[in-house]
């Protein structure tokens, strides 16, 4: 394609995966306990779809990537100090709750609009690109609520693999069952895309990168919109950490061979 | 209140039967529908439906609607988007459960924005309390569990597989109202080029194996002898697969490695990877080897039922409390002997 393309990346911020999570009761409902102190990182699905998006730009001249982003400013504006070292991007922050609890139809249509407000961004060769699911609410469904709010028909999920054919056709692999792929074949953008892991590495630190982004991303993040997603009449009963605390029984001393004869038991006993 | 629920199904990739999902989904429709004196339709979309819809007939569903022709065999989001979006309006259900199958997961929260309605996955379960439905599904990768409810309908529940007993009646002559969808050139965009699995014998993901086989990094480690020893690893792990029929699932680290091109286990790709950033495969048992690691790790085995670990560390975060029985053994000696014993005869 001799335009390129216009790569939108949708990608929030989750807790470290690392990290304890604890809910709580808040008057809005459930959150995690001493969230804006947990360290942050960009959700792990929508940052392969970043990289992803970046390694198709630097393929096909004339493209361009943006990465729209909600989450609480402090938070944005910390994860984007490594990640705006990965690749080049142009960030849209919008400054509001990241929380999985937060309704995936009231994130998409934030989403949606901060999208139809980027300037320059032409439709016509637009791929949208995220996580097919986040981290936090993990629902897999903010980005088809997007791809249908901005009328795209094309849409593939569990994407591993994406490859652009001469005539400007999209070959995609999705992750099915079984661990296979739906291989399918698109005419072209529009398109939207959740990623699952794909097939590069993460991008090491260009600090060259990293300054080049940061000197528009500082300004993005301070003209950030703050918004409140709409209430949505979703109503949560209770929201907790698994209790079950197996009683493990540890065996010390069992040769191999006795092991082995316990666990073909195991396993063949119906 | 609800007033109508609608079951939402594919055919199978065979054109034929319906998914063990959609027979759960069904499930849980049926005893839904009890509860809520709700009359039950069921939606379904394939390429000749009749014995999916025979195998349905007596399931008390009062009607049986179809979209139906070679446009609708394969998944694709536009045309199923439109196939289900018509289903629903001609059942003008306000609740409508579905399998969480691929296919579904691509189209339906689509449908929910079209319906102008709300749209859930990774349902566990649906359970009516106090006279509300409520829903409840995992929140932050599997580790914190929400029930919550909703007052704006149509409601859309896509249900996990393994957590509802499939429907089982008797098959019948089901009577059939199709509904015609027309599909616009835009709907046409796409098309399926086919299934891409790794061959047969390499095939290590297997979702309906009644056991989950989980490796860790500790397979790719140095041995007492100083050196690791991967290909011993590969030749073990494989051998127990093909045993055993059991399905392989990864841990990030060891799956990580094999992206990073170092001398690790072949066969193994982000596919099988289980946990935080991985799948959350429900089997009936699950046996962990050389894993490490604490909660956010262990949340690739949450949903399996039986679950044993075979690791050097008797203290080691992965199995204790998380695991029924613990091993403290090496993996590479024990595994040996298991591959050993399943390879005999029975007596």
């Amino acid at each position: 394609m001799s335009n390129g393309y216009h790569i939108v990346v949708c990608g929030s911020v989750v807790p470290d995966p690392l990290q304890t999570l604890e809910p709580i009761e808040t008057p809005a409902g459930p959150a995690l306990k001493n969230e804006m102190l947990l360290p942050a990182v960009l959700d792990p699905w929508a940052a392969h779809a970043l990289y992803e998006a970046a390694n198709l730009a630097a393929h096909a001249a004339g493209s361009k990537v943006w990465l729209v982003s909600l989450g609480a400013r402090a938070k944005l504006r910390q994860v984007m100090m490594t990640i705006a070292q990965k690749v080049s991007f142009e960030l849209v922050p919008i400054d509001g709750p990241a929380s999985g609890f937060i309704d995936a139809h009231a994130t998409a249509a934030l989403l949606a609009e901060a999208i139809q407000s980027i300037t320059g961004l032409d439709r016509s060769r637009l791929l949208l690109f995220g996580g097919w699911e986040s981290a936090s609410r993990g629902a897999g469904v903010t980005m088809q609520l997007i791809g249908e709010r901005l009328g795209i028909l094309d849409q593939f999920q569990g994407v591993d693999q994406l490859t652009m054919q001469p005539d400007g056709a999209f070959e995609i692999l999705e992750r099915i069952e079984g661990g296979r792929h739906q291989v399918s074949l698109c005419q072209g953008p529009p398109a939207l895309f959740g990623w699952a892991t794909g097939n590069l590495p993460e991008p090491r630190n260009n600090p060259q990168i990293g300054m080049a982004n940061m000197r528009a991303i500082m300004p993005a993040l301070q003209r950030a919109k703050t918004v409140a997603p709409a209430p949505d009449a979703l109503r949560y009963r209770s929201a907790s950490p698994p209790k079950q605390q197996r009683q493990t029984r540890i065996v010390k001393n069992l040769s191999a061979e006795e092991i082995a004869r316990e666990i073909v038991a195991w396993i063949e006993k119906a | 209140m609800t007033k109508k629920i609608l079951l939402l199904a594919h055919l199978d990739e065979s054109g034929n039967g319906l998914p063990k999902a959609a027979g759960e989904a069904l499930g849980a429709a049926v005893d839904l529908a009890k509860q809520l004196n709700a009359p039950l339709s069921i939606g379904l979309i394939g390429g000749d439906v009749q014995a999916a819809a025979d195998s349905v007939a007596n399931s008390g569903a009062q009607r049986l609607l179809a979209v139906t022709g070679s446009e609708f065999a394969n998944p694709r989001f536009a045309s199923d988007l439109l196939a289900a979006d018509a289903l629903c309006r001609a059942a003008s259900a306000d609740l409508i459960l579905a399998p969480a199958t691929s296919r579904f997961l691509r189209a339906l929260p689509g449908l929910a924005h079209r319906l102008n309605g709300r749209v859930d996955t990774h349902v566990t379960s649906i359970q009516v309390v106090d006279g509300e439905l409520c829903a409840t599904r995992w929140f932050y990768r599997q580790r914190i569990e929400g029930v919550f409810q909703r007052d704006l309908r149509p409601w859309i529940l896509l249900l996990d597989s393994g957590c509802h007993e499939a429907y089982c009646g008797p098959s019948g002559k089901a009577t059939i109202e199709e509904i015609a969808v027309a599909l616009s050139a835009e709907a046409r965009r796409t098309t399926i080029a086919g299934i891409r699995a790794p061959k047969s014998d390499s095939q290590t993901i297997r979702p309906d194996a009644a056991l989950l086989f989980v490796a860790g990094a500790g397979w790719t480690k140095k041995q007492p002898d100083g050196k690791s020893h991967p290909e011993q690893a590969e030749s073990l792990i494989l051998g127990f697969l093909r045993a055993s029929g059991a399905s392989l699932g990864g841990s990030k680290s060891l799956v990580d490695q094999s992206g990073e091109n170092q001398a690790v286990l072949g066969f193994m790709t982000h596919l099988n990877q289980v946990g935080q950033t991985g799948a959350t495969p429900r089997h009936p048992k699950g046996l962990s080897t050389c894993c490490h690691g604490e909660e956010p790790h262990v949340v690739g085995w949450r949903f399996i039922n039986e679950r044993r670990a075979i690791n050097l560390d008797p203290n080691c975060g992965w199995a204790r409390g998380k695991a029924d029985v613990l091993y403290v053994a090496d993996a590479f000696d024990v595994m040996a002997k298991v591959n050993e014993l399943l390879k005999k005869p029975q007596a």
